[in-house]
């Protein structure tokens, strides 16, 4: 089944026909993004950018399955939460230095990708979205029963410690920068990856699967690659979020986030390279605003999906695309 | 003989009825899913935000209307299906033409909505709700202590599986149901007004969650977190099933159940996972599910 092909009409074939012009749009806005990435911390309170950060280098992770494999999986947060516990256990237990822990973190995810992705690309369309949910419930239970994640108290105190076992990131500026540049290389990764041959072969997988088995595409591997990619970048995400929350808890391998980084997705648009971005800097502004008169953010997000849903299918970035016929 | 492999016949059989009681859930739950699912091509993961408000609607019905659990079983679903009808006409209908994953994404939107309304107004630690004067009490048979209650849920989800069955399989509406679940476009050209149909389809699946919210009252607590707690193990069930056949939805509920209520006396930290590990093992052997078709 094709996953978000609907909406995607418009900037997909945008994409096909994407120009020398669009490719240096694109190094515009990457370029705009820096220097935003880089006053901000200044401007804002930085653990709140690098919470930002995370979830849209999660969100972008869940976009590269979703909006160019076609695959909706509901169960994301288990490789997020998953790598958050990996990060914190390597770098409060074990004692390793911030990228080793990361790279445990984001390892043990991609194995766990692995693992789930050949079970849940057995089956498509909605029953894909239910399989990755209920094993990621799965990967729940065990994270709530397991003796190292800590059960309903998590890893508290996680430290985060010298870079390399020279530089002392313990302060949120320095920790800030190393957020950044984590978050600029999964991006521009995942930019490598969509705009690669392998990308192409992707979206057409998405676009006509029948189409491609019949070419001679094994269709299935192609499927679990993205998956086990998108699911170590969600630990990459994950992990990142371990270190600068100096926490890894059962929230992030909760149902509940799958769904927020759907929704998160949704909202900035499905299918396009900024989206997750523009998604995850208003869904966490608006959360940690309404936090502060105590709305019920179960509400907000649930009123948010089905606005989205209803009207406004294609999203902020989606939006943009279609209004300036440019290739976002 | 009071033991098997160490455990006392007690418990294990206290084990296998709850086990059968969450199946009898588990079967209700799967076949208003299947049912929806086969018609209008939308999983509806607000199920169990309505197998909830059924159970709040026998909470209410008791403690504003004064109505007790009877009437609640009658009532409640009816309500929560009207709900059900005006969302279907409302905001499902309008998505039929979309991919399927909207539908999926709009359900989970108005899960998420529906529950949070009921946790800001009775917060989570629950409302007890009194097992009706009729039922209370049990039998004390030789090895256990059966209360008549959990026979009655027993009896009353195998008696709505069977009606539900029956009218799908041997009424003119359920007729109807079955040839526009085989090709829509086809019952419309003979005159059956489909989209009626589609609509009351799902006010019947959400109708059938509710009544099992109702059966669910007063053996747990009325929760607003019980529906997305049992719904992902729907899910499992609904996977493991498939959803081809309606009583092959139904049999795997009150199956794995019992498995799950065995896994909690034999090895009771894997209870909680049990599901989602005989889910992982029928992808690798059966990947169309015990009873599915593949398409």
């Amino acid at each position: 089944m094709s996953g978000a092909s609907t909406t995607d009409a418009v900037t997909d074939a945008a994409l096909a026909r994407e120009t020398k012009s669009d490719r240096t749009l694109h190094a515009l806005i990457f370029v705009g993004l820096a220097m935003a990435v880089a006053i901000a911390p200044f401007l804002l309170y930085p653990v709140l950018v690098m919470k930002i950060l995370c979830f849209a280098l999660f969100a972008l992770a869940f976009n590269l399955l979703l909006g160019y494999g076609g695959l909706l999986s509901f169960g994301h947060a288990a490789f997020f939460g998953m790598a958050g516990y990996v990060c914190a256990y390597a770098a409060k237990v074990w004692g390793l230095t911030p990228e080793l822990a990361i790279l445990c973190g984001t390892a043990v995810s991609a194995l766990l990708g692995f693992v789930l992705g050949s079970l849940a690309i057995r089956r498509q369309g909605i029953y894909f979205a239910m399989i990755t949910l209920a094993l990621a419930q799965m990967i729940y239970f065990i994270s709530l029963q397991a003796k190292f994640t800590g059960g309903e108290d998590g890893i508290q105190g996680v430290p985060r410690g010298k870079l390399f076992g020279l530089l002392d990131i313990s302060s949120d500026l320095a920790l800030y920068a190393v957020t950044a540049v984590i978050f600029f290389a999964g991006f521009l990764a995942i930019y490598r990856i969509i705009h690669s041959p392998f990308g192409q072969v992707l979206r057409a997988i998405r676009d006509n699967e029948p189409r491609m088995i019949s070419l001679g595409y094994r269709v299935g591997r192609y499927k679990l690659i993205v998956f086990v990619l998108s699911a170590t970048i969600a630990g990459l995400a994950g992990s990142t979020k371990a270190l600068v929350f100096q926490l890894a808890s059962l929230t992030d391998v909760h149902w509940a986030m799958s769904g927020e980084v759907v929704l998160v997705t949704l909202v900035g648009g499905m299918g396009t390279v900024f989206g997750p971005v523009a998604g995850a800097a208003v869904i966490v502004a608006m959360e940690t605003y309404l936090a502060q008169f105590g709305a019920s953010v179960m509400i907000m997000q649930g009123s948010v999906f089905v606005v989205c849903v209803m009207l406004f299918r294609e999203g902020i970035v989606g939006r943009l695309a279609r209004l300036f016929r440019v290739s976002l | 003989m009071t033991a098997i492999y160490g455990v006392p016949l007690q418990a294990l059989f206290g084990q296998l009825l709850l086990g059968l009681i969450n199946g009898s859930f588990y079967a209700v739950l799967s076949l208003g899913l299947a049912i929806i699912f086969g018609l209008l091509n939308n999983i509806n993961f607000a199920h169990g935000a309505q197998y909830m408000m059924g159970a709040f609607a026998a909470w209410m019905l008791l403690n504003y209307a004064g109505l007790g659990f009877w009437w609640a079983l009658i009532l409640a679903p009816l309500l929560v299906g009207l709900f059900g009808i005006v969302l279907e006409r409302v905001l499902i209908s309008r998505l039929y033409r979309l991919d399927h994953l909207y539908g999926f994404l709009l359900t989970f939107g108005l899960a998420l909505i529906l529950q949070g309304i009921f946790q800001s107004k009775y917060g989570v630690s629950g409302l007890a709700y009194a097992i009706p004067g009729e039922l209370a009490g049990g039998q004390r048979l030789p090895f256990m202590f059966l209360p008549n209650y959990r026979v009655f849920v027993i009896v009353a989800s195998l008696a709505v599986c069977l009606s539900v069955w029956l009218a799908i399989e041997k009424t003119m509406l359920g007729a109807y149901l079955r040839a526009a679940t085989e090709n829509p476009a086809l019952v419309a050209a003979f005159g059956v007004n489909v989209p009626l149909l589609l609509t009351l389809t799902y006010g019947g699946g959400v109708a059938l969650a509710a009544f099992a919210g109702v059966l669910a009252a007063p053996i747990y607590s009325v929760n607003p977190n019980m529906g997305a707690d049992i719904i992902i193990v729907v899910f499992a069930v609904v996977v493991i099933g498939g959803m081809g056949s309606i009583l092959g939805s139904v049999v795997t509920g009150y199956a794995l159940g019992l498995v799950e209520g065995l896994t909690k006396v034999f090895y009771p930290e894997g209870s909680a996972t049990v599901i989602y590990v005989i889910m992982a093992l029928v992808l690798l052997i059966k990947p169309a599910g015990l009873f599915g078709r593949t398409n």
